[in-house]
């Protein structure tokens, strides 16, 4: 009878990727009217949570009950029929198609088999001005801007009218005014008995918006509890979890000169503006802020993967002409990519000549045209033994390491050659502790060795506990600089938002 | 940024021509051109003999080109059209020759039951394409590539090159050679393919879908959209129109033949690519890549009249296909998602 009332009830949930144990024996479940919070740091698995309960995931054990009724299988189709509706953080969206076209995707209105285009446009004018959006109907989503799409996307979802609604960070891009007015319609939501889901690591919405919140660490469910009686230090020491300190080592910090110089930085897309920073030599500087706020983009700019529309970059003093990775790699600098399996690896190739594979260019290596295989082997099994790659076999494909010695043969590329800048991105995403403990020992031996390193991260401890100074972005900007004893999680995550601008963050 | 101001009024000039210019009104001017030019140097060009022969043209290639459309606005190629064409092409004439031997008088039944074969089976082709790229994840290039050596095979096995006589003047004449109220009949048949498939793409559910399985694949499937019953649609569409223009060959020339169709897959890709089809899939319009086939019938013919070797028109038609992939490349610079 327990079952009855409640909407939705997971309990065992496991799910495995590979070597990673993405959800280990999660319960969770959620009630008519009630606003039930998944925290936790990137990677805990709240991701993995919502694809199972929409069908994109289907989980390796455990049950799942909708309306007191086992569910077999899930698909996102059948969740959509049965009343689950979810805003992604990945846009569902189609970009060749205007608003309106969107809104009704997968449910057009017809007749006789055309399309009732007078009707659907009747119902969504009538349905936006209900939500209070300001949605242009027959704009292409392709030229909305972000804030707009998460309002669409947002749409989307309400316009199905269901009883489960899941929000993954459905505020990350939009202002103020909208994101209130979203909370008005959640409550009103509430209030019609349908129950939410809610990811967020934004304080001020679970204050608002919880009922209780669900903390899920390493894919582990750690708590439920009541969202009225908990703070925010316990919320956070849920999340993080472990003695803070044990996986970070101590860096000295010596900073000497200024090895990267980047002034009023700007790129072609709008994600970036006007971004100034500097790293300096035996220095980690951390770039933190959301998902999406440009951070990522910084590295990618510099390192000439995207294009510039304005601003300058100085290496080691000197401005930088041309950008592009192969001028930069002469330079000294080193860019290694969130992505590593989409962007940085040639994954069914030998891990040697994927580490090698920035440094043919040096005579050492290749000279002449010619490859010098006796010195690649013998530096990469130097690089490869320095950074723990175990086992040390230089002829398996990438495909046949983990994630951890992914990241390795990734790092392995700055280690060929003559680099004193690297620019890190998400450099321990999806990779086990042990493997994480190894990388941070590495960027202390670089930074202590004299090296420059900018720390880009979407992980607040990680930031917090290695960068000697860090700089918050928000929608594309800097907007506060922490130096010493600035350095705390609370000045980090408001600049997250936008708020506690700093002088220095010109 | 403030450097941009000054020359506001100058972009907004420029957006607009792009504006026009991206939306087919290059193509058009090119028609314009090469039709006066072609006119002045060769007054033949305007005989109504010729005038009939290139709208004859454009409407083949039009209806070959809207399949191979769909295909690459859901992010594909048809490269097994040319074989399809062939395919169709000896299809017809073997089962309307062999239908008229078992029953001489009934020749309306033998036509249309070896038209009707023959686009069964041309949609089938298609079909089996989709089905391997949509469920098997293969890629389009590779599948069709392959499809294409098979059927090409098998035709060639079954005809051992010669061509296949003994259709019905009924049908070589009636629909190859006939006009339906003063227009040629395969024009008549071209119109209404391209209307159909502009009506297709304003009007219906399955229209919409193709742009939204090709523009984004994981947010239509997230939607709700069958993606892979989509994707298999367009590649049996594609099948069946590559059918069509080879029943209206086979129709025009009077014999069934292993090797027609060979120049169709380029041309229809370069009919659509003229035509303003995104290679990354999710846009293209059936009316623009009209104008494609209008304008590379109109080259081609252009370079007939002025006697031009034909292995230098198809010179120039790689290089025509080469300038219209350089400007796709440069207005997607332009669209950027994320």
């Amino acid at each position: 009878m327990t079952h009855a009332s409640k909407l939705l009830e997971l309990s065992r949930i496991s799910k495995r990727y590979g070597p990673l144990l993405a959800l280990d024996d999660v319960d969770f479940d959620v009630m008519p009217g009630e606003v039930h919070v998944l925290f936790g740091e990137n990677g805990a698995g709240k991701s993995t949570m919502i694809n199972v309960i929409t069908g994109n995931v289907g989980p390796d054990g455990g049950s799942y009950r909708l309306l007191g009724n086992e569910v077999r299988t899930m698909t996102p189709q059948e969740a959509r029929r049965r009343g689950i509706a979810a805003v992604f953080q990945e846009f569902s969206l189609v970009p060749d198609l205007t608003v309106l076209e969107n809104l009704f995707l997968g449910r057009e209105r017809r007749i006789a088999g055309l399309l009732k285009r007078a009707e659907m446009r009747r119902e969504a004018d009538a349905f936006i001005a209900k939500l209070g959006f300001n949605l242009p109907l027959d704009r292409l989503v392709v030229d909305l801007p972000r804030a707009q799409r998460q309002l669409l996307e947002v749409a989307k979802a309400l316009f199905e009218e269901a009883r489960i609604l899941i929000l993954d960070e459905p505020t990350a891009s939009l202002t103020d005014t909208d994101a209130d007015r979203l909370f008005d319609l959640l409550f009103e939501m509430k209030r019609d008995g349908v129950g939410i889901v809610y990811v967020s690591h934004r304080m001020r919405e679970i204050r608002l918006l919880a009922d209780r919140v669900t903390v899920l660490r390493g894919g582990r469910k750690v708590a439920t509890v009541a969202g009225a009686d908990v703070s925010e230090a316990q919320l956070v020491e849920m999340m993080v979890g472990r003695p803070v300190g044990d996986l970070y080592p101590a860096i000295a910090h010596k900073p000497g000169k200024p090895l990267l110089e980047i002034e009023k930085l700007s790129s072609v897309d709008g994600r970036v503006r006007d971004v100034s920073l500097a790293v300096r030599e035996g220095e980690i500087v951390g770039l933190a802020g959301l998902v999406g706020c440009g951070k990522g983009e910084i590295g990618r700019l510099v390192f000439g993967l995207d294009p510039i529309s304005g601003g300058s970059v100085r290496v080691k003093g000197k401005p930088v002409a041309r950008f592009s990775p192969r001028a930069l790699l002469r330079r000294g600098v080193c860019y290694f990519p969130a992505d590593r399996a989409t962007d940085g690896l040639a994954p069914n190739r030998p891990i040697r000549e994927n580490a090698s594979a920035a440094a043919l260019d040096l005579k050492r290596f290749g000279g002449g045209g010619w490859l010098r295989r006796r010195a690649e082997n013998s530096k990469v099994r130097e690089v490869f033994e320095r950074l723990g790659v175990r086992p040390l076999r230089l002829e398996q494909t990438v495909l046949q390491f983990s994630g951890g010695n992914r990241q390795k043969v990734m790092l392995a590329r700055g280690l060929m050659r003559e680099i004193q800048i690297f620019l890190f991105d998400e450099p321990t995403v999806g990779i086990d502790v042990g493997a994480k403990a190894e990388i941070y020992q590495l960027m202390r031996d670089l930074a202590e060795g004299g090296a420059a390193i900018l720390l880009i991260s979407s992980e607040l401890p990680e930031i917090l506990n290695l960068s000697h100074r860090i700089y918050v972005m928000h929608e594309g900007e800097i907007v506060t600089h922490l130096e010493g004893e600035q350095r705390t999680e609370a000045q980090v995550l408001s600049g997250f938002f936008g708020k506690n601008r700093t002088k220095a963050a010109a | 940024m403030s450097l941009a101001e000054p020359s506001l009024p100058r972009r907004a000039f420029t957006t607009r021509l792009n504006g026009f210019l991206a939306n087919g009104g290059i193509v058009l001017l090119l028609i314009l051109l090469i039709a006066v030019v072609t006119a002045i140097i060769q007054p033949r060009f305007l005989n109504q003999q010729n005038i009939l022969n290139v709208l004859r043209n454009t409407a083949i290639l039009s209806i070959i080109s809207m399949g191979q459309m769909l295909v690459m606005i859901v992010g594909g190629f048809d490269l097994s059209v040319g074989v399809i064409v062939a395919f169709a092409s000896i299809e017809t004439a073997l089962v309307m020759s062999a239908l008229l031997q078992w029953m001489p008088e009934m020749q309306f039944l033998a036509v249309v039951l070896a038209v009707a074969i023959a686009l069964a089976s041309g949609a089938a082709i298609g079909m089996v394409n989709g089905v391997l790229v949509a469920r098997l994840s293969l890629s389009p290039f590779m599948v069709t590539l392959a499809m294409s050596s098979v059927i090409a095979g098998a035709t060639f096995y079954v005809t051992k090159g010669i061509p296949v006589y003994g259709m019905p003047e009924f049908f070589t004449h009636g629909v190859g050679r006939s006009f339906l109220l003063g227009v040629p009949t395969v024009v008549v048949v071209g119109l209404l393919v391209v209307l159909t498939t502009i009506a297709v793409q304003r009007l219906t559910r399955f229209g919409r879908h193709v742009y939204a399985v090709g523009s984004n694949p994981v947010a239509s499937r997230q939607s709700g959209i069958p993606v892979d019953a989509v994707l298999v649609a367009t590649y049996a569409i594609s099948g069946l129109t590559a059918a069509i223009t080879g029943i209206l060959l086979t129709a025009r020339i009077g014999s069934g033949q292993s090797t027609l169709g060979g120049t169709f897959v380029l041309e229809s890709i370069a009919a659509a690519v003229v035509g303003g089809v995104s290679l990354l899939g999710g846009s293209g319009r059936a009316e623009r890549v009209l104008l494609g086939a209008l304008f590379l019938s109109l080259v081609s013919n252009s370079m007939n009249l002025m006697r031009i070797d034909s292995k230098f028109q198809t010179l120039v038609l790689g290089a025509v296909l080469l300038a219209a992939l350089c400007f796709e490349l440069l207005l997607r610079g332009r669209r950027k998602y994320g």
